[in-house]
């Protein structure tokens, strides 16, 4: 019988790549184990087996083609004495698995909503606009500020020779030598110590967490040491240090390897804490923080490095730190987000606009300092607020967002402010318990349905 | 201002070979089988610190058994050794394959360093516990866990024993002396130690072993280990497999260009070797003369289980880009199954087409298994963990507000 060859999934986040290159052509026999294909993802170029045993019956994707989905039929394998002829046309690829159910809706029809998308005030009209990864933002953004200050330096683990477990730091060995580019021993304890040393003595480094999940042993160097030294030191002696690296949960990476600090972090004063959405903001806000003399802690997210943005072409673009962006305007609901939480926030934003829900999105773009005067005057307008974000629920940048708008809004406030977040429980591996572990596009359009008592 | 001094510059330790280059191990120096002398188990740690700079091996070129680190096990516990290498190949092999498959997310595979596992497993009993890093599944193998419990786990279906919670090959069994759990590096280290200080401090027989990477030897917790094994004369065995590469990064970077892992052991006064972690026979003597030493209360042993990781780290790396292609091959210990094969079908006891009998049928086997653990489920097809599952487990008894988010999922 004969069976299809799915494009793998290489790695949990691959989403799609390249067949790179068929090793087989139609009418060769393969067996279990033997390499087939050549496939490029994001972060590597990977040899493809076969699991199967049998005959290439037909090729279905030529090699060069760019952005093939995971589980698309690629090939078709068949037995002896089939004919690829007969095949029938190649089913479509696995269905993805059920969706949550949806919320109970309005019951009468709703009159779509036009949906305005502010320009970004950073950005002056009329700027030529280049279609950029958040991975190569961030690049560009701290091979920019590495060509203007000899000072600046990276560090980590795999950041030289491998150009960076998530490749963020592609090409900067070759431009920058290892005297700025430094592979390290494995010990963040050690190389964040190292590197708050290295700040204190006139450089400025940034250091790459491999995730900031093993930036938990570092955390007494992060906090106690570049937070607290200027404070400490009586204003003598400065820590101008970047921690940066994958935050939060990516895919089927567990309990220990998804954790989103945003919360942890933001807590901290003498740290300034951003958490980008876009490709603009990772690259505007990395230059910021390198060029900044404080401690800044930047998370990013490793589902969000292969997705591009509009990115100004200038010669300089920075974005500066506690001023929040609108991403779209609305009136009826307040959806205050940041990171990846910001898929959720449009994404049902968008839904909500063809139900005549009109949600005004903010982008907090960082945590500490924290612009809470546009979401205080976003509040003012809609008076309705739901926060969305990936961490847990108790003790949330959610929470403290509602406190600031019970002390500073109350009497604007409509209805509760509802704070969607992942649920409270260590991230479990298994896909169909993640997807349930995480908020989802659902809950939030539950939610502004609540607090917009549709 | 002028100074006296050149200006200093920063030290970047460089491997012997990158991609293109042609590997050369010329300057690795292996002593020949036998050299080592095997000292009593109670033999004072300053006496052996020579055993540091060696290399414990028993097999020669010709397949022999040579020494006095011979050891004494017969044809069929040598039989058995290589079938658990000869399954774990296949099965990493199988679970390679099902990755590409996009059947799991994720896999690491022990290519090379089937013989560091297999033959420790041996050397321990039932109690002992292991705290393992990702790479020793041997230990499993070799003391019989079920080949189907691990690919649900790999598969995280809903025979899974994690229940959904832990990722693919981080097994965890109580009952086999397997701990895992955690796959933060170096953790298991200091915790070995502190597992078998609480066995001492029980009045108990059991000992444990620790695990660690040349990598993971720069973090605290190898140090920390060694602090406290030392200092209490902990009944542990700390090992280290040194596979010459942590992904990218040569093992010169977390030791310098000087020592060897196994001597760091000496400022803590604890027993330190090598062993030729290819070599099944010598693993397999020197696991049990530091399992013995530890479990008559002698102490801590530190080893250095020197190896070479012929796979990828893991399915996520791609090892072209950083190290040559041919360096696998040219890696001067060889491959633990050919030198187990080879030493077997030496003395007599092992024949060409019984090893290729051997293959088919461990094959079969690993197939069969893998057939049955696929009509369960595979990741994201199949039969998948219960939600319910999600919710269990965050404490021992579930608090009011996970009833609730657990009824509010359905479940």
């Amino acid at each position: 019988m004969a069976t299809e060859i799915l494009m793998p999934a290489l790695s949990p986040t691959m989403e799609e790549g390249t067949l790179a290159k068929w090793l087989v052509k139609e009418g060769d026999t393969v067996t279990s184990g033997d390499v087939i294909a050549e496939i490029e993802t994001d972060k590597a170029t990977m040899e493809f087996e076969a699991v199967d045993e049998g005959i290439m019956g037909k090729i279905l994707v030529a090699e060069g083609t760019e952005a093939v989905k995971v589980n698309t039929a690629i090939a078709v394998l068949i037995e002896e004495g089939e004919s690829a002829d007969d095949l029938a046309a190649p089913a479509p690829a696995a269905a993805p698995a059920a969706e949550a159910p949806a919320p109970a809706t309005a019951s009468a029809p709703a009159t779509p909503v036009e949906t305005v998308v502010p320009e970004d005030p950073e950005i002056p009209e009329g700027t030529e606009m280049r279609k950029t990864t958040v991975r190569e933002a961030l690049r560009d953004a701290m091979a920019e500020e590495m060509r203007s200050d000899d000072s600046v330096f990276l560090m980590g683990e795999e950041v030289a020779e491998y150009q960076g477990a998530y490749k963020v730091s592609q090409g900067l060995l070759d431009e920058f030598g290892a005297r700025r580019v430094i592979d390290t021993p494995i010990t963040e304890h050690g190389f964040a110590g190292l590197a708050a040393g290295a700040a204190m003595g006139g450089l400025r480094p940034v250091v790459e967490f491999m995730t900031f999940n093993f930036a938990m042993q570092a955390i007494d160097h992060i906090i106690n040491t570049a937070a607290k030294t200027r404070y400490m030191s009586g204003g003598q002696m400065t820590c101008p240090i970047v921690f940066r690296g994958p935050n939060g949960a990516a895919a089927r990476v567990g309990a220990q390897h998804s954790q989103d600090y945003a919360a942890w972090y933001a807590q901290i004063p003498g740290l300034h804490v951003a958490m980008p959405y876009s490709a603009a903001d990772a690259k505007g806000l990395m230059k910021t923080a390198i060029r900044g003399d404080n401690p800044v802690v930047f998370l990013e997210n490793e589902l969000l490095y292969g997705q591009s943005f509009d990115v100004p072409v200038m010669d300089d673009f920075t974005v500066p730190f506690g001023k929040a962006r609108i991403w779209r305007e609305g009136s009826d609901v307040t959806i205050v987000s940041f990171g990846i939480g910001m898929t959720y926030a449009l994404e049902a934003a968008d839904k909500l606009a063809e139900d005549g829900i009109s949600a005004e999105v903010i982008d907090l773009r960082t945590l500490r300092p924290l612009d809470t005067d546009t979401v205080i005057r976003s509040v003012m307008k809609t008076n309705r607020c739901v926060t969305v974000e990936e961490g847990w629920p108790v003790a949330s940048i959610g929470n403290h967002i509602s406190a600031v708008l019970m002390e500073q809004a109350f009497d604007y406030l409509d209805a509760p402010v509802l704070n969607m977040t992942g649920k409270d429980v260590p991230m479990p591996y298994a896909a169909n318990l993640e997807k349930l572990a995480l908020i989802t596009t659902e809950e939030v359009i539950a939610a502004v349905k609540a607090v917009t008592y549709r | 201002m002028t100074s006296a001094y050149e200006p200093l510059s920063l030290n970047v330790p460089e491997p012997g070979c990158r991609p293109g280059d042609t590997p050369d191990f010329s300057d690795f120096e292996i002593p020949r089988a036998g050299d080592v002398k095997r000292p009593p188990v109670d033999v004072d740690p300053d006496a052996i610190r020579d055993m540091a700079f060696s290399i414990v091996r028993v097999l020669n070129k010709e397949g022999e058994a040579v020494g006095d680190w011979a050891g004494d096990m017969s044809a069929a516990e040598l039989r058995e050794g290589l079938r658990h290498m000869m399954v774990l190949r296949t099965f990493d092999a199988r679970m390679l394959t099902a990755q590409r498959q996009g059947k799991t997310s994720f896999y690491m595979q022990h290519l090379g360093e089937e013989a560091v596992s297999c033959a420790f497993a041996r050397a321990l009993q039932p109690g002992d516990m292991n705290f393992p890093t990702y790479r020793q599944a041997g230990l499993l193998v070799a003391s019989g866990y079920p080949m189907l419990t691990m690919m649900n786990q790999i598969y995280s279906n809903a025979e899974d024993p994690l229940h959904g919670r832990q990722l693919p090959i981080l097994y965890s069994s109580k009952e086999h002396g397997f701990f895992s759990v955690s796959g933060n590096l170096g953790t298991q280290f200091v915790q070995s130690v502190g597992w078998a200080m609480a066995s001492a401090i029980s009045g108990d027989t059991k000992i444990a072993t620790g695990w660690i990477g040349d990598g993971s030897t720069a973090e605290n917790d190898f140090h920390a280990a060694m602090v406290f094994a030392s200092t209490y004369k902990a009944p542990v065995v700390l090992n280290i497999v040194n596979n010459q590469w942590a992904i990218s990064t040569f093992q010169g970077i977390a030791r310098g260009g000087v020592g060897t892992f196994a001597a760091r052991g000496h400022g803590f006064g604890i027993a330190s070797l090598r062993v030729d972690g290819n070599d099944y026979l010598a693993v397999h003597a020197v696991a049990k003369w530091a399992a013995e030493r530890a479990r008559r209360g002698c102490g801590p042993t530190l080893i250095e289980h020197v190896t070479y990781r012929a796979g990828g780290h893991s399915t996520s790396d791609d090892p072209s880009v950083y190290r040559s292609r041919r360096e696998a091959a040219a890696w001067p210990l060889g491959d633990p199954l050919e030198r187990l094969k080879t030493h077997l079908i030496t003395i007599g006891e092992w024949s060409e087409e019984r090893h290729a009998q051997a293959e088919a049928e461990i094959l079969a086997e690993v197939t069969a298994v893998q057939k049955q653990a696929e009509a369960v489920g595979t990741l994201g097809d199949g039969k998948a963990p219960s939600p319910r599952d999600m919710f269990e487990g965050v404490y021992e008894t579930m608090p009011p507000h996970l009833v609730r988010q657990r009824q509010e999922a359905g479940y």
